[in-house]
């Protein structure tokens, strides 16, 4: 998968990705879509080409449990994250939702990059500025429920976590 | 080599004599919970498979809590998807109208938790169950839907901090400020994956409303669950409940691990306030400069149970609420209300002037019953202060105990009572 950064900073909390003013409105993800990161930088959705990555800092996606905000990041076109850490919930939530995370260095990542993921190899090459990261496999159930496109799929195949 | 509490508890619903940290496992899951935000989701996902039974429905509580009553028309939709589903699958806990409140306040006050379950939940402060000694977290709609039609789901056992409270308490600190310290001291992802567990002689002399309190916020320092062993007081609590279940009490072993161990000497602490945007943002009340508001929020999964309303009240007695601020007080539940009711806090409100919204979660996430204006500041006791959390962007939060918010009402500004 090869897609363009977009870089944010540490904490970046569950209601910036999608504010609590939006989420309960409307089960529709693509109207969700135009909201994502709109308090902390407005006009985002609209800068985004489908396939592209978020880079950000640590602890992305802390707050509430609330799936619309994997959801709607994959709604208005963005792949996968890098960051430096996750909160949990949202780990789970993105992986379940068939959202790509992946925790690495994202220092010397900037808006604009152009950056290849390769989870198979595992493998984040830059080609900005050329150079690349390894980093550590997901557990093989999060492996296998993203390969499946989410858990939704991963259940009409296996029918119970007994693989865990 | 012992095991934490946390880990006992999800050993027993793993099947295993012994589980540790970092070991992913399929556990059996006691109770279900979803509220109107987050259950949609999952029975939507549901359909999309076309799912017909639903195993375990008395595992399952379904509560209309966040946009209470309906705020629009979509939220009015989705409390009827959630009400129809109940019906169909003969779920007996489902909640709105007159019988709904707050869900983490509600839970445990009817009996549904009880110490030693383990619970997930499609809210992120499913862990304030941890003060019953039970093992509580917070989980997405899929992987809800996923327990709903297995009464399983899979976990990463989470290492586990402890947290040993002494000292002496200040007057006005509660346990809302001692979170509040723990937080600021350790940081928003301070608790990231892992298990927080409060004792100590200082958690042994906090009331469970204070307690729910401190687990209720271990989310805000990322982690996975608080919680605290059982004792006297938890039992007596699960008694009064009605619980309908056996309690189950764990408790950490002496030669157990902890990754981390923080000995915190209370007695330095006073009042906190949060200043926005995180949490973790902490001061001294009697250290801040002076911060006008414009509305006070009392209630939220954190601070909307009888002793909250019992500090505030105590405050407000006799006084007037600031001509500038709007007080807004949520009660948790019903039975709190009816509480508030018999003890005479609700006329001590509406005599300083405060106003009595319904059981509900209110303005905390920005949705309904309270949004802030642009540049608008709220003293509040709920559990987050991010930009826009309860209204326009440039609106701010400030999270405090209901001491300080009820002072602050007073005053104009935020302030501790022994200020007023």
């Amino acid at each position: 998968m090869t897609g363009r950064i977009h870089k944010f900073g540490d904490d970046i909390n569950t209601d910036y990705i999608i504010s609590g003013k939006y989420k309960f409105k409307t089960l529709d993800m693509q109207e969700l879509a135009k909201h994502v990161m709109e308090d902390i930088d407005p006009g985002f959705a609209s800068r985004v080409q489908p396939g592209d990555f978020i880079a950000a800092g640590k602890n992305f996606g802390c707050g509430s449990s609330r799936e619309q905000a994997p959801r709607a990041l994959l709604a208005c076109g963005i792949r996968g994250i890098l960051a430096k850490s996750f909160a949990r919930i949202f780990f789970r939530n993105a992986i379940n939702c068939g959202l790509f995370v992946v925790e690495c260095d994202t220092d010397r990542f900037e808006t604009g990059d152009e950056v290849t993921v390769d989870l198979g190899e595992g493998r984040v090459i830059n080609h900005t500025r050329g150079f690349e990261l390894s980093v550590a496999p997901l557990p093989q159930v999060m492996i296998d429920i993203l390969k499946e496109g989410g858990l939704v799929n991963y259940f009409k195949k296996y029918g119970s976590f007994e693989r865990v | 080599m012992g095991m934490t509490i946390t880990e006992k508890i999800i050993a027993v619903h793993a099947g295993k004599e012994k589980v540790v940290p970092g070991e992913l496992v399929q556990v059996t899951v006691d109770v279900m919970l979803a509220n109107d935000i987050t259950a949609p989701l999952s029975i939507k996902e549901l359909e999309k498979r076309g799912i017909a039974t639903i195993p375990y429905p008395e595992r399952i509580v379904l509560v209309a809590d966040h946009n209470t009553p309906a705020r629009d028309i979509p939220s009015a939709e989705n409390v009827k998807l959630m009400r129809e589903f109940a019906k169909k699958h003969n779920i007996p806990y489902f909640f709105e109208g007159g019988n709904v409140g707050i869900e983490h306040v509600l839970l445990p006050e009817l009996g549904l938790v009880v110490p030693g379950d383990l619970v997930i939940g499609a809210d992120s402060h499913t862990c304030t169950y941890g003060a019953l000694g039970a093992f509580a977290t917070g989980m997405g709609s899929t992987d809800l839907a996923a327990s709903w039609v297995l009464g399983e789901t899979w976990l990463r056992v989470p290492e586990s901090l402890k947290f040993v409270l002494s000292g002496e308490r200040h007057p006005f600190v509660t346990g809302k400020d001692l979170i509040l310290f723990i937080i600021g001291e350790i940081g928003v992802d301070g608790a990231r994956y892992c298990a927080m567990e409060f004792e100590g002689p200082v958690i042994s002399s906090l009331s469970m409303d204070e307690r729910f309190t401190m687990t209720n916020m271990a989310i805000e320092a990322g982690a996975k669950n608080g919680i605290i062993a059982p004792d006297e007081k938890t039992l007596a609590y699960v008694r009064e409940s009605g619980a309908l279940r056996q309690p189950r009490i764990f408790t950490s072993d002496p030669d157990a691990t902890w990754q981390k161990v923080f000995a915190i000497d209370v007695t330095k602490i006073e009042p906190q306030v949060a200043f926005p945007h995180l949490p973790s943002n902490t001061r001294s009340v009697y250290s801040i400069p002076k911060i006008e508001i414009d509305q006070v929020v009392i209630g939220s999964c954190t601070n909307g149970r009888i002793e909250d309303l019992r500090m505030a009240a105590k405050v407000l007695q006799g006084r007037k609420v600031h001509p500038r601020v709007r007080l807004l007080i949520f009660p948790g539940s019903p039975k709190v209300l009816r509480k508030a009711e018999e003890e005479g806090l609700i006329r001590v409100f509406l005599e300083a002037g405060g106003v009595i919204a319904p059981p509900s979660c209110g303005p905390c996430l920005g949705g309904h019953l309270g949004v802030l204006a642009s540049f608008e500041r709220c003293a509040s006791t709920t559990n987050r202060n991010f930009i826009g959390r309860m209204g326009h962007e440039t609106s701010e939060v400030y999270l405090v105990n209901p001491y300080i918010a009820a002072s602050s009402a007073v005053a104009g500004y935020i302030t501790a009572p022994d200020k007023l």
